[in-house]
């Protein structure tokens, strides 16, 4: 006797999917496999706790970061009262670290969340355009590329004065032109592909296929490289407010911490490298978690 | 405007439903200063067709003849740079003509089968209700729509509407985007090397089913293919192209049982056999076929043709009516100064 | 020893934190010198992964192999480091589908067979470049000393092909392997590989095994043919027996399936379905869901390769001798 196939209808020529697991969008790997890294879940940590407690610490019932004390400069590490010793002016350092994580951070991320925006914007628009448009945006940018970026932000500080606003722009105005270059070269890659064309063919509005077909599949390796700028926005910034072309004293800010506590070198080496430590760790956390976003994303299909 | 309105027929049977005439399309190659280098690679030259209501033109030719080129130049993904094309007697972006975009509505392709055929972060329903969308159709109507193109096409609906492309198979992919150039009701479709990348059990499957909707939905199909057998299958009239021009145009049955052309012989000869005892002994032609920027003067195929003469270096072949098919070749053509001219 | 290799009983399977898959599951197999096999079969039917396992080309910390292939006597499978580099390009050589990424974009043609002769015979530099220049001659190509000095983006398709196969036969190998050589090619380019192959093979006297998943390829080239499916070998046989009579219900939807000109305005027989998942090792016959003649004994078990006389080989339980 013989048995029917099973689940065919041959007659109408229907076909059944491959038997898989329940339907999984691309973001939905993508934080799946997130979950499963433990470099990644162990950096998250730790710029999760520095974050939190920059934010939260007035909360945190710490010393006065700005009250300073004659007789009690640079106490050591460990000392009474002082967990992590007191700088050349006397002033705790553990609430100082704590405190310029707030500043430093924020010089960190907003440059390149405003060059993300602006840069995103010049690079998608110039890959989907082509043409000349898009030969004028990266002739530009190529004008601000050549110059390296840690003497362009030194620069454009020095030309504009020294101060936080100022940092944050000369850092957003270097990181533009990277961020485009990136952009544009994905969104060119993604350009070139059937089903663009396939929307284009419909007859849709050219804003509509950018807005449905290009930015889901471009914006996650902008992001990707993005996140790994971070890392370098934090020691930039560090290094210009070292440079006294930053934050202005008696704010803290790690970078800062580094220069004023130069001197102390020589006297207690291990508080003279504190403030570098935090820059270490908080970048590094940065750029871990970009590598592992970036292996989160090269999901095969 | 909620749902789509169906396109009529204006010119009746008679009328070509596409006419395209003296299409050319240049492509200057990048390099050298400012990004030229004075070269263009001449992908499609001087190239006339006309596609009959409800019949399959078939289109064969091997990499470098601007078949894909001619189906972007169609369906206006590439513009000419000159030459018409005239869509049931009304000309395509012309002021008195219609716009790209109702051509659109009535001129889809079909792609190959590739990674990034499908947008990788779309679900299927979602990639099939776009173009309804677009326009202007409401988003349960498009939903609704996309559903029964699924049906048509033969995958279930409840299964495959929320599936991502990585999730299915070749052959479904391609279903999936058949289902999509159907989606606003076209009258021609132009399938470019949609099967080629198919393994044949699947191929066979969805050749019957393009022959199935060709009925019932009335269509008139432009077939573009490498493979001369499922052209051979599934064409009325089979056109071959060589290095951006068109060599030999005809019925099907005169192309593959009579060929005219020294390239169409090649390539029907080319075939591998399917008879151990009969062997393939000699390639037709050697070499490789030739790159599209510097094509050869005169007869752009001279330089493989065991048969070219001086005339073929000094004039270009028109293509020549001659009965059953039109050839583009001076052996053709009575008084063309070829010895082998009647 | 007249077999050149022997293929027994090969199972590959790959293991990834995602999945498992059984690749191949039982193959065996023969090839002699002067002899093409050919190795046809749709897209997951295992067939490259069996040519690839002769070379053990996969990563090791993912793949699974069991059974034994033989080249000479000599077993592959226990092969390491030294034995298989001495192995791979000096006595089996493979040619692959793209020859544009199967050369190194940044060195001409000559420099890479040059390299490839030095490491494998020790020869001096001239007499290498010497040899080289006799394989370019060996494969046709016009022209062979300037070619050498070309680079892989210079050449066209089918140059680029003849002179991967020139590559590929600068040790002496005794084995070709050819991994659909000619799938990328034009029509025209590809009957002038295909004959240049089976010249080759005359004159050298080379084993060959051509996998492929277009029939007429595989009967152009091929003395035998061996049908592939779901990592079986499901039907062995001389050419003129698969031509003719073809006895697996697989094979013969195959040859059915397969599209030319006389089939106009007839509709084609399409064999229904897909192939089967491979994430479990198979327990009955892997194409007794879209087989036409499926009964109970074959969802019982995994058919037996079973004699049809003068070498031909079935895998189905329903045909009979």
């Amino acid at each position: 006797m013989a048995i029917q196939s099973p689940s065919l209808e041959i007659s109408t020529g229907s076909v059944k999917a491959t038997p898989a697991s329940a339907s999984r969008g691309y973001w939905q790997q993508v934080r799946r496999r997130l979950a499963r890294d433990p470099i990644t879940l162990i950096c998250a940590a730790v710029l999760i706790l520095i974050i939190a407690s920059s934010i939260a610490a007035p909360l945190l019932g710490l010393a006065d970061p700005y009250k300073t004390s004659m007789l009690r400069r640079l106490q050591p590490v460990f000392s009474p009262h002082y967990l992590l010793g007191t700088d050349e002016l006397g002033r705790d350092m553990l609430s100082r670290l704590i405190y310029a994580g707030r500043l430093s951070l924020f010089m960190g991320v907003t440059p390149v969340v405003c060059a993300l925006l602006i840069g995103g914007l010049l690079g998608i628009t110039a890959g989907f355009v082509g043409g000349r448009t898009n030969m004028l945006i990266m002739r530009i940018m190529d004008v601000f590329y050549a110059f390296p970026s840690v003497l362009l932000a030194i620069s454009l500080s020095g030309a504009m004065g020294a101060g936080a606003s100022n940092t944050l722009l000369a850092l957003t105005l270097v990181f533009i032109p990277p961020i485009c270059r990136v952009s544009e070269s994905v969104t060119t890659q993604v350009r070139g592909f059937d089903f663009v064309d396939a929307a284009r063919a419909s007859g849709a509005a050219t804003l509509t296929i950018v807005r449905v077909h290009v930015l889901g599949n471009v914006l996650g390796p902008i992001l990707v490289y993005a996140t790994s700028l971070i890392s370098v926005a934090i020691i930039l910034a560090a290094g210009l407010s070292f440079l006294g072309l930053g934050v202005k004293p008696p704010e803290p800010e790690w970078g800062l911490m580094l220069n004023t506590l130069r001197q102390a070198i020589y006297v207690n080496p291990l508080l003279a490298a504190l403030p570098g430590v935090m820059i270490f760790i908080t970048s590094i956390c940065f750029n871990l978690m970009s590598d592992g976003l970036r292996a989160a994303m090269d999901v095969k299909g | 405007m909620d749902t789509l309105l169906p396109v009529h027929d204006r010119g009746g049977p008679a009328q070509p439903l596409l006419l395209a005439s003296g299409l050319r399309k240049h492509f200057p190659v990048p390099g050298g200063l400012l990004g030229r280098s004075g070269k263009v690679v001449r992908a499609v030259d001087d190239l006339s067709l006309s596609i009959a209501k409800g019949e399959t033109l078939g289109v064969v030719g091997e990499s470098g003849c601007g078949k894909s080129t001619v189906a972007r130049l169609l369906v206006r993904l590439i513009r000419p740079d000159r030459g018409t094309v005239v869509l049931d007697g009304d000309p395509v972006d012309e002021p008195h003509g219609i716009t790209v975009n109702e051509l659109r509505r009535q001129v889809q392709m079909v792609f190959q089968d590739s990674f990034a055929s499908l947008n990788p972060r779309l679900t299927i329903i979602e990639t099939l209700a776009f173009a309804p969308k677009a326009h202007g159709v409401s988003t349960a109507e498009a939903r609704q729509r996309s559903r029964d193109l699924l049906a048509k096409v033969g995958l279930e609906p409840g299964t495959f509407a929320d599936r991502y492309p990585h999730e299915l198979s070749g052959g479904q992919r391609q279903r999936v985007n058949i289902a999509r150039a159907l989606a606003l009701q076209p009258r021609l479709v132009i399938l470019d090397e949609a099967v080629s990348a198919l393994d044949k059990s699947v191929e066979a499957q969805v050749l019957n089913m393009l022959v199935d909707l060709k009925t019932e939905l009335g269509l008139t199909y432009l077939f573009i293919s490498h493979d001369l057998n499922v052209v051979q299958y599934l064409s009325d009239r089979v056109l071959v192209m060589y290095l951006g021009k068109i060599v030999e145009i005809g019925a099907v049955d005169a192309i593959y049982g009579n060929p005219r052309h020294p390239y169409t012989r090649a390539l029907l000869s080319a075939l591998p056999s399917m008879d151990p005892r009969k062997r393939t002994k000699e390639a037709p032609i050697q070499g490789d076929p030739p790159n599209p920027i510097d094509p050869p003067s005169g007869c752009r195929f001279r330089t493989r043709c065991p048969f070219a003469e001086d005339v073929c270096a000094r004039a270009e072949p028109a293509l020549t009516d001659t009965g059953a098919q039109a050839v583009a070749c001076h052996m053709s053509v009575p008084g063309s100064g070829h010895s082998k001219a009647a | 020893m007249s077999e050149l290799l022997q293929v027994r009983d090969l199972n590959v399977t790959f293991v990834t934190p995602d999945r498992t898959v059984h690749a191949v599951n039982g193959v065996s197999f023969d090839v002699r010198r002067g002899e093409t096999l050919g190795i046809l079969g749709e897209s997951g039917s295992g067939k490259s992964v069996t040519l690839r396992s002769i070379l053990k080309l996969h990563p090791e910390h993912r793949t699974r192999w069991s059974g034994s292939i033989k080249l000479e006597g000599d077993e592959i499978l226990t092969m390491k480091g030294g034995e298989l580099a001495d192995l791979r390009g000096n006595r089996v050589a493979m040619i692959f589908q793209e020859p544009a990424t199967a050369f190194d974009p940044v060195f001409t043609i000559g420099q890479q067979i040059v390299e490839t002769i030095r490491r494998h015979t020790g020869k001096s530099e001239a007499d290498a470049q010497k040899r080289a220049k006799e394989l370019l001659e060996l494969v046709r190509i016009p022209s062979p000393a300037q070619r050498l000095k070309a680079y892989p983006h210079e050449m066209s398709g089918g140059m680029r092909q003849r002179a991967m196969i020139a590559l590929a036969l600068s040790c002496n190998p005794s084995l070709l392997l050819a991994d659909e050589p000619t799938t990328a090619l034009d029509a025209t380019v590809q009957i002038q590989v295909l004959l240049l192959i089976r010249e080759l093979q005359r004159e050298l006297d080379l084993g060959v095994i051509f996998v492929t998943h277009d029939i007429g390829v595989a009967v152009e080239v091929s003395d035998r043919i061996g049908v592939m499916y779901a990592g079986k070998l499901v039907e062995l046989a001389s050419v003129e027996q698969m031509v003719d009579a073809p006895r697996h219900p697989y094979s013969r939807g195959l040859l059915a399936s397969t599209v030319h000109g006389g089939m106009r305005g007839q509709r084609l027989e399409a064999i229904p379905g897909a192939p089967p998942d491979l994430s479990e090792a198979p327990s009955a016959c892997s194409f007794a869901a879209r087989c036409r003649f499926a009964e109970s004994k074959c969802l019982a078990a995994p058919p037996p390769l079973m004699s049809m006389g003068e070498g031909h080989l079935v895998r189905c339980v329903g045909t009979v001798p």
